[in-house]
C-alpha cells in the first residue's frame, strides 16, 4: 500500500516537470498555432542561468529561500529576453509563410540552442547547487522531498496563473484575439507583434521556471536535457489537448504517472518508448486530446 | 581564354595551395612516427574528455600524460627517443570511439593506442586495433569480453567476475547482507557484466539476490525503480553503473527512507559521484587503487601527480599512468615499434605499477588485488576511504 502511495506521490512529482513544460508549449500554440520545439530548450538554458546565477551568489555553501527565488527571477528574465529575440530573429519572418516553414525554423531554433550549449557550457553533465537544503518529509509509509512538493505546487499555481492571464486581464485579450484571427486582431488596432512577444516572453519565463525548479530536484543538467524533457512535454502538451492550459497540467500528470508506473514494472527501460506510443495513439484516437475541442480547420 | 572568373581563380589557387599544406604535413607526421623512425615514437590516446564519462577520460590522461612525462625524463624509450602522445576526445560516445582510434592509426600511425575507460568504448574501438595490428592498452574497462576481442588488446586492471566476486563476499560476510537488490545501467556493458557477476557469486555465497531493475545512462529519475526495490526490502543494493547515475541513485534512495548499505564497483570513481552529497554516507566501493597504501611506489606517484595537477589522482589517473609504464617497458624489451613485435613484448610484460604488479596473463589481463573502499562525503568531495584488500585466488 505505501508503495502504491509512493508511486503515485512520484509520479505526480514528475508529471508535475512535464506539466510545467507542457505549458509553454500550449500556451504558444494556442496563440500562434506554432508548436515552438525550441521550448524545451529554453528550459535548459533556464537551468543553466540558474547554475551560473547560483554559484556566482554562492547558495550552494549557504542556502536561502529568498536567493532561490531571486535566482529564479533572474533566470526568467534572461529566458524572457531570449524568448522574445528567438521570436523576432526566426519565426516572426517566417510567420506569413507556410505552417511547414515555421515548424521547420522551430526545429533549427532547437537544434541551435542544443548544439550551441554544447559549445558554450560544454558537454559534460553539471551539477546544480542546492539552493534549499532538502528536507524529507514521511506521511504514512510514503517520502517526498520538499523540492518535489515545491514542484507541484508551483506548477499549479502556473496553471492557475495562466489561466487568470489568458481569461481574465486585457492582455490575455489581446492574446485570444490574437489567435482567433490574427488579421482582424490587427484591424481591431490590437498591436499583435507586441502581444506575440508578450506570449513568448511569458511562455519562456515559464521554461525558465520549469528549469530552475527541476535542476533544485534532480541537480544533472546538460545542453541535451530539454530534447527528451521536452518532447516528452509536448507529448502531454498533445495528450491534454494543445493549446488548452487545464489540459496541459493533466496531460503532464498522466505522462508522469504512466512513466512511474512502467518504472515498476520489468519494463522500465521502455519507458521513452512508451511515451511516444501514447502520441501516436492520441493523434489515431482523439487527435484533439482530452481536454481539447475538435476544431475544423479553415479553408 | 578566360574561364575562371577573377574570384574563382582565386579559389582554386587557395584550394590548391591548402592541399600542399596538407599533403606536406602529412609526410611530416609520417617521418615522425613511423615503424622505424628516430624522431619522436607516438602513442594514442582517445578518451571521453568531454560528456558523461569526462571524469574518466581527463583523469586516465592526466595520469598518462604523467607517466609520459617521467619517462622522457628517465630518457625516453628505444635508445632515447622521446614519447609523445596525440590525445582523442571520443564525448563519451562509442562510435566516435571507434572513428578516434581508426584516425589515430590510420592518419596519425601511432604505434600504440591508449584507452578506453568505458568497456563499451573500448569494445567498439578495439578491433580497429586488432584490425591494423596496433597494439591497444585500456587503463581501465574491466568488462571480461574486451581483451577477447583479440590478441593485440590488453589491459591493466582487474576484470569484472573478480571485482564481482569481490564485491558479493564483502556484503555477504562483513556487511553481512542476505537479501540483495541490483540495479544495472542496461546501456553499459560494464554494468551489465558486473551485474552478472555479482549474481552469481552472492547466490554462490548461499544470499538471495532479488530481480534486477534497469535503468539507462542519462537517466535521472530512479525513484519509481527504487520504489520498488524498497518494496522488497534488502539488505543491501548494489549499484553497478557508472559515477554520474551513482550519485543521483545514492541521493534518491535516501530521499525514499532507505537507508540499507549501498555498494558499487570501480564505476563510482569519478568527481560528480559527490553530488550523491550527505546521502553518500553507507556506501562502499570495490576499487584498482588505493592512496592511502604506504608503499613508496604509490606515495611518489601520488606526490608527483599532486604537483603536477594540484589535486588527488583516482584510480583511473592511477591506471592510466600504469599503461603508459607496461607500454614504455615493452618498448624497450621491443627494441622497435614494429607492432606484432611490441604486441609479444606487452603480451610478456612484468612490471611494478602503482597499481600493483602487472603481470600479462594468457587471456592478456592482469591478476592484481582489488580494496573495498567507504565512502565518505566532508567539504564538498566525495572520498574514498580504504577498508580492505581482497587477493584473487
Amino acid at each position: 500500500m505505501d508503495t502504491l502511495l509512493q508511486q503515485i506521490i512520484n509520479g505526480l512529482s514528475l508529471g508535475a516537470i512535464y506539466a510545467l513544460i507542457a505549458l509553454g508549449y500550449t500556451m504558444v500554440y494556442g496563440v500562434l498555432r506554432l508548436i515552438n520545439f525550441a521550448h524545451g530548450d529554453v528550459y535548459m538554458i533556464g537551468a543553466f542561468a540558474g547554475y551560473y546565477l547560483a554559484n556566482a551568489m554562492n547558495l550552494d555553501a549557504n542556502p536561502s529561500i529568498l536567493g532561490t527565488i531571486a535566482v529564479t527571477m533572474g533566470s526568467m528574465a534572461i529566458c524572457a529576453a531570449i524568448g522574445v529575440l528567438i521570436e523576432r530573429l526566426a519565426y516572426r519572418p517566417v510567420r506569413h509563410h507556410s505552417r511547414l516553414t515555421a515548424l521547420i525554423t522551430a526545429i533549427g531554433v532547437s537544434l541551435l540552442l542544443e548544439y550551441g550549449g554544447q559549445v558554450v557550457f560544454g558537454a559534460a553533465p553539471r551539477f546544480f547547487p542546492q539552493m534549499i537544503r532538502s528536507e524529507i518529509y514521511s506521511w504514512g509509509g510514503a517520502q517526498i522531498t520538499n523540492q518535489n512538493l515545491l514542484i507541484i505546487v508551483v506548477s499549479l499555481v502556473v496553471m492557475f496563473g495562466l489561466q487568470f492571464i489568458v481569461h481574465r486581464t486585457k492582455i490575455g485579450k489581446a492574446m485570444r484575439a490574437t489567435s482567433y484571427n490574427l488579421n482582424v486582431a490587427k484591424l481591431m488596432g490590437i498591436n499583435t507583434d507586441r502581444v506575440i512577444a508578450f506570449t513568448f516572453a511569458l511562455g519562456s519565463a515559464l521554461a525558465a521556471v520549469g528549469g530552475v525548479m527541476v535542476a533544485l530536484a534532480i541537480p544533472r543538467i546538460d545542453p541535451l536535457m530539454g530534447l527528451m524533457t521536452g518532447l516528452k512535454a509536448f507529448v502531454a502538451a498533445v495528450l491534454g489537448g494543445i493549446g488548452n492550459i487545464p489540459g496541459a497540467m493533466i496531460g503532464g500528470m498522466l505522462i508522469g504517472l504512466m512513466e512511474t508506473w512502467l518504472g515498476a514494472t520489468a519494463y522500465s527501460t521502455y519507458r521513452d518508448a512508451v511515451a511516444f506510443g501514447v502520441l501516436i495513439l492520441i493523434l489515431i484516437i482523439r487527435p484533439a486530446g482530452i481536454m481539447g475541442t475538435a476544431a475544423t480547420e479553415k479553408v | 581564354m578566360n574561364v575562371l572568373t577573377k574570384r574563382g581563380r582565386f579559389r582554386v589557387v587557395a584550394a590548391a595551395l591548402s592541399l600542399l599544406v596538407a599533403a606536406s604535413a602529412a609526410c611530416e607526421r609520417k617521418s615522425g612516427g613511423g615503424a622505424s623512425g628516430t624522431g619522436d615514437v607516438l602513442v594514442g590516446f582517445y578518451g571521453s574528455l568531454t560528456g558523461d564519462g569526462a571524469s574518466f577520460g581527463q583523469s586516465s590522461r592526466d595520469g598518462a600524460e604523467l607517466a609520459l612525462a617521467e619517462v622522457n625524463a628517465a630518457g625516453g624509450v628505444l635508445g632515447g627517443r622521446k614519447l609523445r602522445m596525440l590525445v582523442e576526445d571520443d564525448q563519451s560516445k562509442p562510435e566516435q570511439a571507434s572513428s578516434a582510434v581508426t584516425k589515430l592509426v590510420t592518419q596519425d600511425k601511432v604505434v600504440a593506442v591508449i584507452g578506453e575507460v568505458a568497456s563499451s568504448r573500448t569494445l567498439a574501438a578495439a578491433p580497429v586495433a586488432q584490425r591494423y595490428q596496433v597494439p591497444m592498452i585500456t587503463p581501465a574497462s574491466t568488462n571480461e569480453r574486451v581483451t577477447a576481442v583479440g590478441d593485440y588488446v590488453f589491459r591493466v586492471c582487474f576484470i569484472d567476475p573478480f571485482q564481482g566476486e569481490v564485491l558479493a563476499k564483502f556484503a555477504y560476510s562483513d556487511l553481512k547482507a542476505r537479501r540483495v537488490a541490483i540495479l544495472k545501467d542496461i546501456q553499459q556493458d560494464y554494468s551489465v557484466g558486473l551485474s552478472d557477476s555479482i549474481v552469481s557469486h552472492f547466490k554462490a555465497l548461499g544470499g538471495t539476490v532479488l530481480d534486477p531493475v534497469s535503468y539507462s545512462s542519462g537517466d535521472a529519475d530512479f525513484k519509481a525503480i527504487l520504489t520498488q526495490v524498497r518494496a522488497q526490502k534488502p539488505d543491501a543494493i548494489f549499484a553497478t553503473g557508472y559515477y554520474t547515475e551513482a550519485g543521483i541513485v545514492v541521493r534518491q534512495a535516501r530521499e525514499l527512507g532507505m537507508r540499507m548499505p549501498i555498494l558499487g564497483g570501480d564505476g563510482w570513481v569519478g568527481e560528480p559521484l559527490k553530488n550523491g552529497r550527505e546521502a553518500l554516507a553507507n556506501t562502499f566501493i570495490s576499487n584498482h587503487y588505493s592512496g592511502d597504501n604506504p608503499a613508496p611506489v604509490v606515495q611518489n606517484f601520488e606526490q608527483a601527480f599532486r604537483a603536477r595537477y594540484g589535486h588527488a589522482p583516482d584510480s583511473i589517473a592511477a591506471l592510466g599512468y600504469d599503461a603508459i609504464k607496461v607500454l614504455a617497458d615493452s618498448l624497450n624489451r621491443a627494441g622497435t615499434t614494429d607492432g606484432p613485435k611490441l604486441r609479444d613484448a606487452i603480451a610478456s610484460a612484468d612490471v611494478a605499477g602503482v597499481t600493483g604488479q602487472l603481470k600479462m596473463n594468457a587471456k592478456r589481463d592482469v591478476d592484481k588485488p582489488a580494496v573495498i573502499q567507504e565512502v565518505t562525503y566532508s567539504n564538498g568531495e566525495a572520498k574514498f576511504v580504504y577498508k580492505t584488500t581482497v587477493n584473487p585466488g
